[in-house]
C-alpha cells in the first residue's frame, strides 16, 4: 500500500492585509477582498527563502513519518523562487535533514504545479520499488509585481510529503495528470516578476485543466463527488478553487477545510499541498481526499487519497497549519516592500 | 571574502546542529571539540543537539556590522539548550519586547549570511521565542 | 631576573585624526617615548595592533615602524590579541628585558580606525569574537557587552543610570585631558537618552572609534636609575596575563570576567600587593558595564556593588579609588591596539606627579587593566614609584 508516510507544513509569521496593499495603490480593499476571496497573505522574513521554508516543512514531515532520514531515497523541491538560478535547492534541504548522500535529489519547476509534481514522482519511484521512501516538497516565496493583481495574493509557504509503501497515514487510490501547452502565466529568465494573461488564465487555463484532471481521476478511482470527504484545488486566489469546486458539484463542507488561500494567499508551488496538509490536520480514518493542483503553462496533477488510522496517531507530532496560521504579525506596505526586495538598498 | 569552503566544512554544526558530548563528564559543547573544556578528556562523541532551550541573556542590536544591516534591530541571545549546551543565536520572528531572560526558544533554520547578489548563501541555526497559545 | 622599569612614554592626540596615517602616529609616539627615555640605543621593538589588515589593509607593521624610525636591523615584532594587544606586547617586552636579552625595548601600540565607515569598523572589530559561532549570528562588540550588562542588571538590580555614571565620570575626566578624544561634559540623561547601539547600551555607553598611538620604553630598573637625562623610572612590579573562552556563551559567568580575576590575582601576587594597596587605576572601560565588572573582578568592590559605588562617586578623581582619571577608553578614546600602552603612560604620569589637572593625590601604586575581545585575553600590570 503506497501512500503518505508523513506530511508537514510551514508558513512565515508575517502577514499583510489585502486592504493595506489596496490602500497603497488607491484601490478599494473591500472590493479586492470580495473579488479575490483573500483577506491577507504571508510574507517571508529577510532570512527566509524557499529553502528554509522547505526545510521546516520537511522536518515536520519527518516527525510524522517517524523514520530514519537515511531511508529516504529521493528528495525533490518544486519551486519558482529558487534562491539560486543554477544550483539545486534540494541538496541543501537533503543535507540539512541528514538524508544525503544516498539519495536522488533534484529541483522541479512547473509554475505552481512543481510541488505536486514532486509528490507525483516520488510516489512513482516508491511504487516501482526503486526507493523505500521519497520526499516531495512544494515551497515558494512567490513573486508578484508591485501594483499587479498578483501582488494581493503572492505569498510564502510550503508543504512536504514523505511517500512510502508501509505504515502510511493516507493511501494513494488514484493519480492522474492532464497537460497542454497553454501559456497563461510565465516568468522569463532574469525577470524579477511573472507576467500573466488576465482572463486567459481562467477558463482555458485553470478551469480547463483542473476540471478535466479532477473528473478523470475520480473516474479512474470509480468515485463521484459524493464519495469524496474533502476536495483540494490549487488556489491562485480564493475565488478560482471555490468556483471549481462548485462546477464539480462539491459542497462547502467538502471544500472549506482545504481552502487556505483566504488567510495564507497563493504560495505557488506550496499552494495545493498546503491545502492537502490542512485537510490532513482534520481528517479521520476512512476519509477520502481529492487533490488537484494547477501549474500555468499548463497542467494539473490529481490524487485521490484514503486516510488510514495512523494519521490520528502521528498528527500531533508536528505543528498543524492552524498553529502557523494563528501565529502572525501584521506589517505595513513599506515593511512588505523592504522584505520583498522592492526597495533598492545600498549594498553592504 | 570567499566563504564557500568554510561554510561547506561547517555543515555538521550549521545544517545538522551537531555538538560534542564528553563521554567522561557529560559536558556538551556547540560546536564539538577535540578536548573537553571541563575535564580535558578527549573521549568526545558527536551528538544531535536538542532544538529547544531558554534565554540566559539577550540584547537588541541596533548598530549592525556589514552584512547584517537588513536585520537590525535584531535580538541576539545566549541560549542554553535543554541538555545544557550554550550558544549564541540570533532571535527571529519575535516582537522585541517578547525577548526576555528565561523565555523558551526553538531553534530554526535560516539564512545566516549572503555574499552580495552573486555569492553564496550560508544557512544555519537561529532561534525563535516560543509563543504562548 | 632583572627588575624592569618604564622610562620614556609617548602618547599622540587621540581622536579622528584625518591628517595622519597609522605610521605617522606610530612614529610620533615612538619618537616621543625614545626621547623621554634618554637612551641612545633601542635593542628591540614591539608593535601592537589589532586589525590593521582590515582597517588600513596593512599587516607586518613592526618592520615598517622599525624602518620609519630609522632603527632597521634590530628585532621588531608585531603582537595581536584584540584590544589587549599592547599590554600583551608590554608583557613580552618586560620578559625580554627581565630575562637579560635586551636593555632598551620600545613598545608601540597603534590603531587607525577612522579610514573606514562605521559598519565596516564594527565588522572588523567583531573579528575579535568567535567568527564562526558569534560573528555569523551578527554579533558586535557592543552586543557582547550588552549581553553582560543585561545579565548584570538582572542579577544585581543595577540600573541604566548607575551604568551611565561611568560614562559621565569618564567624560568629566577626559575634559581635563588635552589628548583625549572628547572634552564635552555629559549628564546621566544624555547617556540614557542617546541612541541605542545594543540594548541596554546606548551610544554614550560605548567607547568610540579612535585613531592614536602610544609608546613606552622599558629598561632594567638598575640601569634606568643611572640615566640622568631621563624621566623618573617607574617600576613594573607585577604583570600577568590570563585567558578565557573566546565565545561568551561558553563562560561560567556572564557578569564576571574570569581572565580579569586570574590575571589580577597573579599580578597582585607578583607585586606583593592587594587591591587595598592600589592608589589609582586605569581599567578597560570599552563599555560602561566593562568598568563596573573590572573594578569588581579586580577586588576593589564587592561583586554587584561596583555600579552603585560608581554612582556614589567612589571612583572619581577625588574618590576613594580614582578609576580612569585619564578619561578611560570612553572619554580619552579607544584606538584598540594602543589602549594598553596609553594606560601605562597615563599611570606613569600619575606616579611621577605629572598628570596635571588629572593628577590624583600622591599615588604610590597603580594598576592597569587591559582586556581583549569580550574578555578572552586580559593583562593586569602593577606599577610602583621607585
Ligand atoms: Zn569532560
Amino acid at each position: 500500500m503506497v501512500g503518505i508516510a508523513g506530511y508537514g507544513c510551514y508558513v512565515p509569521k508575517r502577514r499583510i492585509k489585502v486592504e493595506e496593499i489596496a490602500a497603497q495603490w488607491g484601490e478599494d480593499g473591500e472590493v479586492m477582498k470580495k473579488n479575490l476571496l483573500v483577506r491577507e497573505k504571508t510574507v517571508p522574513a529577510k532570512d527566509e527563502d524557499s529553502v528554509t521554508i522547505a526545510y521546516e516543512a520537511a522536518r515536520n514531515a519527518l516527525k510524522r513519518a517517524e523514520i530514519d532520514p537515511k531511508e529516504i531515497g529521493a528528495v525533490y523541491i518544486g519551486s519558482e523562487s529558487k534562491p539560486y538560478a543554477v544550483k539545486p535547492s534540494a541538496t541543501i534541504v537533503a543535507d540539512a535533514l541528514d538524508i544525503t548522500p544516498e539519495a536522488h535529489v533534484a529541483d522541479y519547476e512547473f509554475a505552481c504545479k512543481a510541488g505536486s509534481e514532486t509528490v507525483f514522482v516520488v510516489y512513482g519511484l516508491v511504487k516501482a520499488g526503486e526507493i523505500k521512501y521519497g520526499l516531495g516538497i512544494g515551497s515558494d516565496t512567490s513573486q508578484g509585481a508591485p501594483k499587479d493583481p498578483l501582488e494581493y495574493t503572492a505569498a510564502a509557504g510550503g508543504a512536504a510529503f514523505i511517500m512510502g509503501n508501509d505504515n502510511v497515514l493516507a493511501e494513494v487510490i488514484a493519480t492522474y495528470s492532464y497537460t497542454t501547452d497553454t501559456p497563461d502565466f510565465w516568468r522569463r529568465d532574469g525577470q524579477p516578476y511573472p507576467t500573466h494573461t488576465g482572463p486567459f488564465t481562467g477558463k482555458p487555463a485553470y478551469f480547463h485543466h483542473v476540471i478535466n484532471s479532477a473528473k478523470k481521476v475520480m473516474e479512474i478511482a470509480g468515485v463521484t463527488p459524493k464519495d469524496i470527504t474533502y476536495c483540494v484545488f490549487h488556489q491562485p486566489n480564493g475565488a478560482f478553487p471555490l468556483r471549481a469546486s462548485k462546477m464539480l458539484g462539491f459542497t462547502k463542507e467538502q471544500f472549506e477545510p482545504g481552502w487556505v488561500a483566504p488567510y495564507i494567499g497563493n504560495t505557488y508551488s506550496g499552494c495545493s499541498l498546503l491545502g492537502l496538509a490542512s485537510v490532513l490536520d482534520v481528517a479521520k480514518a476512512g476519509d477520502t481526499i481529492l487533490v488537484t493542483s494547477f501549474g500555468s503553462g499548463a497542467g494539473s496533477d490529481s490524487f485521490i487519497f484514503k486516510v488510514t488510522d495512523r494519521l490520528e496517531k502521528v498528527r500531533n507530532n508536528a505543528p498543524l497549519l492552524k498553529d502557523y496560521a494563528e501565529r502572525k504579525k501584521y506589517i505595513n506596505y513599506a515593511t512588505y516592500a523592504f522584505l520583498r526586495g522592492k526597495i533598492k538598498m545600498r549594498e553592504g | 571574502m570567499l566563504t564557500i569552503p568554510r561554510a561547506w566544512r561547517e555543515k555538521p554544526q550549521r545544517y545538522l546542529f551537531k555538538g560534542g558530548k564528553c563521554k567522561d563528564c557529560g559536558f556538551v559543547t556547540y560546536p564539538a571539540r577535540k578536548v573537553c573544556p571541563k575535564c580535558h578528556s578527549e573521549n568526545i562523541e558527536t551528538v544531535d543537539l536538542p532544538r529547544e532551550g531558554k534565554i540566559i541573556t539577550y540584547t537588541i542590536v541596533y548598530s549592525a556590522p556589514e552584512g547584517f544591516g537588513d536585520f537590525s534591530p535584531y535580538p541576539l541571545a545566549i541560549v542554553e539548550l535543554t541538555n545544557g549546551a550554550r550558544l549564541m543565536l540570533q532571535i527571529v520572528d519575535t516582537d522585541l519586547d517578547k525577548v526576555q531572560i528565561g523565555e523558551k526558544v526553538n531553534v530554526v533554520f535560516r539564512r545566516l549570511l549572503v555574499e552580495g547578489n552573486a555569492g553564496i548563501i550560508i544557512y544555519g541555526p537561529k532561534a525563535t521565542v516560543v509563543e504562548d497559545k | 631576573m632583572r627588575e624592569v622599569a618604564v622610562v620614556g612614554t609617548g602618547v599622540t592626540q587621540f581622536g579622528y585624526l584625518w591628517e595622519k596615517s597609522w605610521r605617522d602616529l606610530a612614529v610620533e609616539s615612538s619618537l616621543e617615548a625614545i626621547k623621554n627615555s634618554g637612551v641612545d640605543k633601542i635593542d628591540s621593538i614591539y608593535v601592537a595592533n589589532f586589525t590593521g589588515g582590515t582597517f588600513v589593509e596593512q599587516e607586518h607593521m613592526a618592520a615598517i615602524v622599525a624602518d620609519y624610525l630609522g632603527l632597521l636591523h634590530i628585532p621588531a615584532t608585531r603582537v595581536e590579541d584584540a584590544c589587549a594587544s599592547s599590554a600583551v606586547a608590554l608583557r613580552h617586552a618586560y620578559m625580554e628585558v627581565a630575562g637579560g636579552f635586551s636593555d632598551a625595548v620600545l613598545v608601540t601600540g597603534v590603531e587607525k580606525m577612522t579610514d573606514v565607515v562605521t559598519s565596516q569598523g564594527v565588522y572588523s572589530l567583531a573579528m575579535a569574537a568567535d567568527r564562526e559561532f558569534e560573528g555569523y549570528q551578527g554579533v558586535t562588540f557592543p552586543a557582547l557587552f550588552a549581553l553582560v550588562a543585561r545579565k548584570y542588571m538582572n542579577d544585581f538590580g543595577a540600573t541604566r543610570e548607575q551604568l551611565a555614571s561611568v560614562a559621565v565620570k569618564n567624560h568629566k575626566n577626559a575634559s581635563k585631558n588635552p589628548k583625549a578624544q572628547f572634552h564635552n561634559i555629559i549628564t546621566i540623561e544624555d547617556v540614557i537618552n542617546a541612541s541605542m547601539i545594543a540594548d541596554p547600551l546606548g551610544l554614550f555607553d560605548c567607547s568610540p572609534m579612535t585613531d592614536g598611538a602610544a609608546s613606552v620604553v622599558l629598561m632594567p630598573l638598575e640601569k634606568a636609575k643611572k640615566l640622568t637625562n631621563a624621566a623618573k623610572p617607574i617600576k613594573i612590579s607585577g604583570i600577568a596575563q590570563a585567558t578565557d573562552t573566546i565565545a561568551l556563551a561558553q563562560r561560567e559567568s556572564f557578569t564576571s570576567f574570569r581572565a580579569t580575576i586570574e590575571a589580577g590575582k597573579k599580578a597582585y601576587e607578583m607585586a606583593g600587593k592587594g587591591p587595598e594597596d592600589i592608589d589609582v587605576t586605569e581599567v578597560h572601560d570599552c563599555f560602561t558595564i566593562a568598568e563596573i565588572c573590572a573594578i569588581e573582578d579586580l577586588g576593589f568592590f564587592e561583586k554587584g556593588k561596583g555600579a552603585q559605588a560608581t554612582a556614589d562617586g567612589l571612583t572619581a578623581i577625588d574618590g576613594k579609588l580614582p578609576v580612569n582619571p585619564s578619561g578611560g577608553l570612553k572619554g580619552k578614546g579607544h584606538p584598540v591596539g594602543a589602549t594598553g600602552i596609553a594606560q601605562i603612560a597615563n599611570l606613569a604620569d600619575q606616579l611621577r606627579g605629572e598628570a596635571g589637572e588629572l593628577q590624583v593625590k600622591d599615588p604610590k601604586v597603580a594598576l592597569a587593566h587591559n582586556l581583549g575581545g569580550s574578555g578572552a585575553t586580559v593583562v593586569v600590570t602593577i606599577l610602583e614609584v621607585v
